[in-house]
């Protein structure tokens, strides 16, 4: 299947649910601040990487699979849940990218200039993710492809 | 005060961007991938640079190097049991949470502190 962008997912598009996300996105952000404060960077970093919109996400995945098999006249739930089990495989593959992000600041950053390498480190985010996206759909293939070989 | 509302603009801002993009890409698991988007990182890291300088926000990179392994931990584990058993997400991903709670301060403790 070929990456693209799917407009028409956006006639389901409700506020709640970016309210939703805005509002848990902040307040992480916010956590992390008071976090540094009270026990330092060293135990706040971990939370800049804590998945605090996940399970948001996953619901609103389920939720709208469900409803779209549902106007079809199908139950949907259990189709709900396999696409947030999907989801979360891609989740995984962008937790690679994200690695490569915090060793590019970790290592970098203190000889660099900031906004440069939180760009480069942005951009290594999207290269890496992509890439491992890539090559586990390729490895999905080939194993498929070798499967039906030997029946 | 004004700091915590900034940073609460700054990360909810991000947050709703990058899942705006998720949510208009396919295929499904290709868009699982802004699931994982720097967002609340790229928010904090920021503001920190500005107001604490790089070396401060390089100690929290390092950090996030574990949050980051744990995360991957815990979405591996989540898209097994969401694929196998099929619970209701918001109880698989919300219960696993401790998941990601107990790799991230193990790796914490063994490696970074």
């Amino acid at each position: 299947m070929r990456i693209g962008l799917d407009v028409s997912s956006m006639q389901h598009f409700r506020w709640r649910d970016y309210a939703v996300r805005f509002v848990f996105g902040g307040i992480v952000t916010a956590l992390v601040g008071l976090i540094a404060r009270r026990y330092g960077p060293g135990v706040a970093g971990l939370f800049l990487a804590f998945p605090a919109i996940f399970p948001a996400g996953a619901t609103l995945i389920e939720k709208q699979q469900r409803e779209k098999k549902r106007r079809a006249g199908l139950d949907g739930t259990s189709r709900g849940r396999v696409a947030a089990g999907i989801d979360a495989v891609g989740a995984a593959m962008g937790t690679l990218g994200l690695i490569a992000f915090a060793i590019l600041i970790w290592r970098f950053l203190p000889s660099h200039s900031g906004p440069a390498i939180l760009t480069v480190a942005g951009l290594a985010w999207l290269a890496i993710s992509v890439l491992a996206w890539r090559i586990r759909k390729a490895m999905k293939k080939l194993k498929a492809a070798r499967r039906q070989k030997i029946t | 005060m004004d700091e915590l509302i900034f940073r609460f603009l700054i990360g909810g801002t991000l947050v709703s961007a990058f899942a705006l993009v998720g949510d208009a890409v396919r295929p499904k698991s290709f868009a699982g991938l802004f699931g994982a988007a720097p967002s609340i990182a790229l928010a904090t890291l920021g503001l920190t640079v500005a107001t604490k300088g790089r070396d401060y926000a390089a100690i929290e990179a390092r950090s996030m190097i574990a949050g980051a392994i744990a995360f991957f931990i815990y979405a591996l584990i989540v898209s097994k049991v969401m694929l196998r058993y099929k619970p209701p997400a918001l109880v698989a991903t919300s219960a696993l949470m401790l998941v990601w709670l107990a790799t991230a301060f193990g790796l914490w403790f063994v490696w970074v502190r």
